[in-house]
């Protein structure tokens, strides 16, 4: 059970859980019956290529070497962990953190898409967190536009030759930032302001949530931080494995 | 682990440690709701009044509003599975070591 069976229940699951929600899939931090329709389906296409790319590119990292699964079940269980805690702010309301940055900086961008999907399934249907209507767009702006910017981040400052744990905290950080720009900006498309329109919605709804999710996003990069330096130091050959650590072999 | 790294990971956690708990105890006042509950109050102001279009499922299935100890239960659910899945792993790995250095 250890090998291709494993790989290939994993997989399974996988696809019945993207299916199975297929037909109804009109997200996360966009509550539940908060987006119209047509803002559903259109951010559920937009977000639907990403997860097959996401898709194939988890079976790639498997294909490529099985002992990966490790690495990557323990990012899903990452994101698992750090969106289910809900975490009080300076703004004297709460708020949970993404959790995508530690996969993102380890795989790459796209298997997040799938696995932010997974979490994102289960507090919609479950927890009444989010939603199967919001799918789409809350799928869009945790599990895609966040990663793909942790990744961005992490490669700029590794050409840059930044300290690798500086590097990643700042990947975490301004991925957790931009998935609530991302939300923001998705709510001001559905409700733009009778004065001044998309924009200045825009900036009110950032006005809740950016100030809010600061020091959050602060405590996601420390915390991703501190997984990567356990990882470092008691995990080594499967971080070779996925080339993350290369300079040291 | 290097003593520096432990060093650098006790400094870390009691960063967060601060993060967390300095808000909790400094604004008495605060209720601590949801921030997408604040998003919703949002949408109020800008587009008036807001009718939800879909309930959650779940709210569908029992017919009410999902109980607050049932939420946080399954809130505590999705943490157990993350934080089983990790230490699992992570323990493995710490072992692994440790007999490689024998």
């Amino acid at each position: 059970m250890f090998n291709k069976k494993k790989c290939a229940v994993f997989l399974a699951v996988l696809l019945t859980a993207v299916f199975a929600v297929m037909p109804v899939s009109y997200a996360m931090h966009i509550m539940e019956g908060y987006l119209s329709a047509k803002y559903c389906v259109a951010w559920g296409v937009i977000a639907l290529p990403f997860i097959i790319w996401g898709m194939f590119s988890i079976k790639k990292i498997l294909e490529t070497n099985h002992k990966n699964i490790t690495l990557l079940a323990m990012s899903g269980a990452f994101i698992f962990v750090i969106s289910s805690l809900k975490i009080p702010s300076v703004t004297g309301s709460c708020s949970h953190m993404t959790g995508t940055g530690l996969g993102a900086v380890l795989f790459g961008a796209a298997p997040m898409a799938v696995l932010g999907l997974i979490v994102l399934l289960f507090q919609a249907i479950l927890l009444a967190h989010g939603g199967i209507t919001t799918l789409g767009a809350n799928t869009f702006s945790m599990a895609v536009a966040g990663p793909f910017l942790s990744f961005a981040v992490y490669n700029i400052c590794k050409k840059c030759h930044f300290n690798k744990k500086v590097s990643v905290f700042l990947a975490a950080f301004l991925g957790d930032i931009f998935t609530y720009c991302i939300t923001s900006i998705q709510l001001a498309i559905a409700y733009p302001s009778q004065n001044g329109g998309i924009m200045a919605s825009a900036v009110k709804f950032l006005g809740v949530f950016a100030p809010t999710q600061f020091p959050l996003a602060v405590i996601e990069g420390i915390l991703t931080v501190i997984i990567i330096i356990a990882l470092q130091t008691y995990a080594m050959p499967e971080m070779k494995l996925i080339n993350f650590i290369k300079e040291e072999v | 682990m290097s003593k520096k790294n432990k060093i650098t990971i006790v400094i870390l956690l009691l960063i967060v440690a601060l993060l967390i708990f300095v808000p909790l105890f400094a604004l008495k006042e605060a209720e601590f709701g949801g921030s997408d509950d604040a998003g919703s109050v949002m949408i109020e102001q800008i587009n008036g009044t807001y009718e939800p279009w879909f309930t959650p499922v779940l709210e569908n299935w029992l017919g009410r509003e999902l109980p607050g100890e049932i939420e946080s239960l399954l809130f505590c659910v999705q943490t157990g599975i993350g934080v089983g899945i990790l230490a699992f792993c992570m323990g493995r790995f710490v072992e692994r070591k440790k007999w490689e250095n024998k």
